[in-house]
């Protein structure tokens, strides 16, 4: 496999009055052809800054981002030009023209790629069949709803045949149904176009539904990548623990008290080892919060649950879990 | 009113016309321009560039800074130069186009300024040259605000004309002068305002539903 992105110890500083600021600090990672990956972290973390690397819309500090091999830096602003029009982007608040309708959004980059004006339209318009647009294309952006503005954004990025796609908390600005609608979207156009997509953003739910790896950044530093069920199930990093804990958890009955949180995968989510657990040893637990979904196709689960309070009890209840093959860990909410 | 008055108040009207909408023009295809290097060269900006920034934002500031009364007097010999003459009305649309000039770059800079930066940040992304970012993306998306701005202009070079009556311009200001204030007519004067403000209402009024038509 051949690396789309490669970043060797990327740092970024950024000078003013008050001082220096540092969002990136030696970050190293690389992306691959075809896979969809996901750079999570907390707002302010460093990942918009981290992405816009990716095309050089932010210069680094030091180190190198490399694009199919080639160093960006070294690029003069013509190149660079060319070279973008392989790396699409799309972002939170859209950044379609208001003044103009959709078609004419979409064959903007076809324009810049001085392509003449009966093919940009044909090319237009076969975009926005993939987006399931076509119906709108006299219509401006004004008039469409967030979800479909994103969908015409999506429609321009493809427009240029890009290598890959960059999307900067693309679905930070949409409810819950339609991130999912954009989701699916984007996962569809990876499979059929073989197209690189890199994901960025704050919500873990969006890197568990269609990422194949994920990178977490936390305050301009890369605290861990792998894949995601890997990361999901055995977070290393205090960031990746915090960011797969379940986001609205009941409180603990007692605020000293202490969490557990159980990670299943598709073997053992059928089994109810917590009534298992119960009817064995005789201990109660609390849970605080329990959800399942799909990753990567196999079925994940996490449990948080409160131990009891005494210290022998809570022996024995970690011992089942583990004798049972499930993955552990302590948490504080 | 005697009939000789009502015809001279016509003419009036027509001259006023005709040097407020020559000189918006001009001022348009000199200002314009200016306006858009203003809003480019800036600090941060596509074309970011301090001496031209520093030049011609002096430059605009000094003319700005002028009263356009002293501005009439002071372009006499230029205005010779270029029409021949320095009274009547079309020796007046030389100071009026010269006057609203740095007016009219300020206010593009000011519309440009309003458009989205994320607009020209996914226009960057896409591999669009600086040039073309400001021709196909920055100046469409800041028409509406252009276009308001563009009536406030007009308005403007509207009421400035009337002061050209002052060194011989010609137009409802003139009439206003001569026959209202030196010769204690009243009801001419007070006419050629009541004229003036329903001009000035009608341009803004014009150029606000323009721009709302245009507004997508």
């Amino acid at each position: 496999m051949q690396h789309v992105f490669q970043l060797d110890k990327v740092s970024k500083t950024y000078k003013n009055d008050s001082g220096e600021f540092e969002a990136l600090k030696d970050v190293t990672l690389s992306v691959e052809e075809g896979e969809i990956f996901g750079i999570i972290g907390m707002s302010g973390a460093g990942k918009s800054t981290l992405v816009r690397t990716l095309n050089r819309l932010e210069e680094v500090t030091s180190g190198t981002v490399s694009f199919y091999g080639q160093d960006l830096a070294g690029l003069k602003p013509k190149e660079l030009r060319k070279v973008r029009r392989s790396i699409s982007m799309i972002f939170q608040s859209f950044n379609l023209l208001q003044q103009r309708s959709v078609i004419e959004n979409v064959m903007q980059p076809l324009r810049i790629a001085k392509l003449p004006a009966a093919e940009r339209r044909e090319k237009a318009m076969e975009m926005l069949r993939i987006v399931g647009l076509e119906d709108k294309k006299d219509a401006y952006p004004s008039r469409l709803s967030g979800g479909q503005r994103q969908r015409v954004a999506i429609a321009r990025a493809l427009a240029s045949d890009p290598k890959v796609l960059l999307c900067d908390e693309a679905t930070s600005a949409l409810d819950p149904k339609i991130t999912g609608e954009i989701l699916e979207l984007l996962q569809k156009i990876n499979r059929e176009r073989k197209l690189t997509i890199v994901i960025i953003t704050h919500e873990m739910s969006v890197v568990e539904k269609i990422c194949d790896r994920v990178a977490i950044i936390d305050q301009g530093v890369l605290a861990e990548v792998g894949e995601v069920k890997e990361v999901f199930s055995n977070p290393g990093s205090e960031a990746a623990k915090k960011l797969v804990f379940p986001s609205n958890p009941f409180d603990p009955t007692e605020p000293d008290a202490k969490l557990i949180r159980l990670v299943f995968d598709g073997q053992s989510a059928g089994e109810p080892f917590i009534a298992n657990m119960v009817k064995e040893t005789g201990i109660a637990v609390t849970i605080l919060s329990a959800n399942t979904r799909s990753v990567g196709g196999i079925g994940y689960g996490q449990i948080v649950l409160e131990l009891p309070k005494d210290e022998h009890d809570r022996q024995v209840v970690t011992e089942f879990f583990r004798s049972r093959g499930l993955v552990i860990s302590e948490v504080t909410p | 009113m005697s009939a000789y008055i009502i015809e001279t108040i016509q003419r009036g009207i027509l001259e006023t016309l005709e040097m407020t909408f020559c000189a918006s023009l001009l001022a348009y295809i000199f200002g314009l321009p200016i306006g858009v290097a203003l809003y480019a060269t800036a600090k941060g900006r596509l074309l970011e560039n301090r001496l031209v920034q520093l030049v011609l934002g002096t430059l605009v500031n000094i003319c700005r800074s002028l009263p356009f009364l002293i501005l009439l007097v002071l372009l006499i010999p230029f205005t010779r130069l270029v029409t021949g003459s320095s009274i009547g009305t079309v020796a007046s649309i030389v100071p009026l186009t010269v006057g609203a000039i740095p007016i009219v770059a300020r206010m593009v800079e000011s519309s440009l300024c309003e458009v989205q930066p994320g607009i020209i940040e996914a226009a960057s992304a896409m591999g669009a040259s600086p040039i073309y970012i400001i021709l196909h993306f920055i100046l469409p998306e800041a028409t509406p605000s252009l276009l308001l701005g563009a009536a406030i202009n007009i308005a403007t070079v509207l009421g400035y004309s009337a002061m050209a009556g002052v060194i011989g311009g010609g137009g409802l200001g003139a009439i206003a002068l001569q026959y209202g204030y030196y010769r204690y007519q009243k009801d001419v004067l007070w006419t050629t305002v009541a004229i003036l403000v329903i001009m000035v209402m009608l341009i803004q009024e014009i150029g606000g539903l323009i721009a709302k038509k245009v507004r997508k």
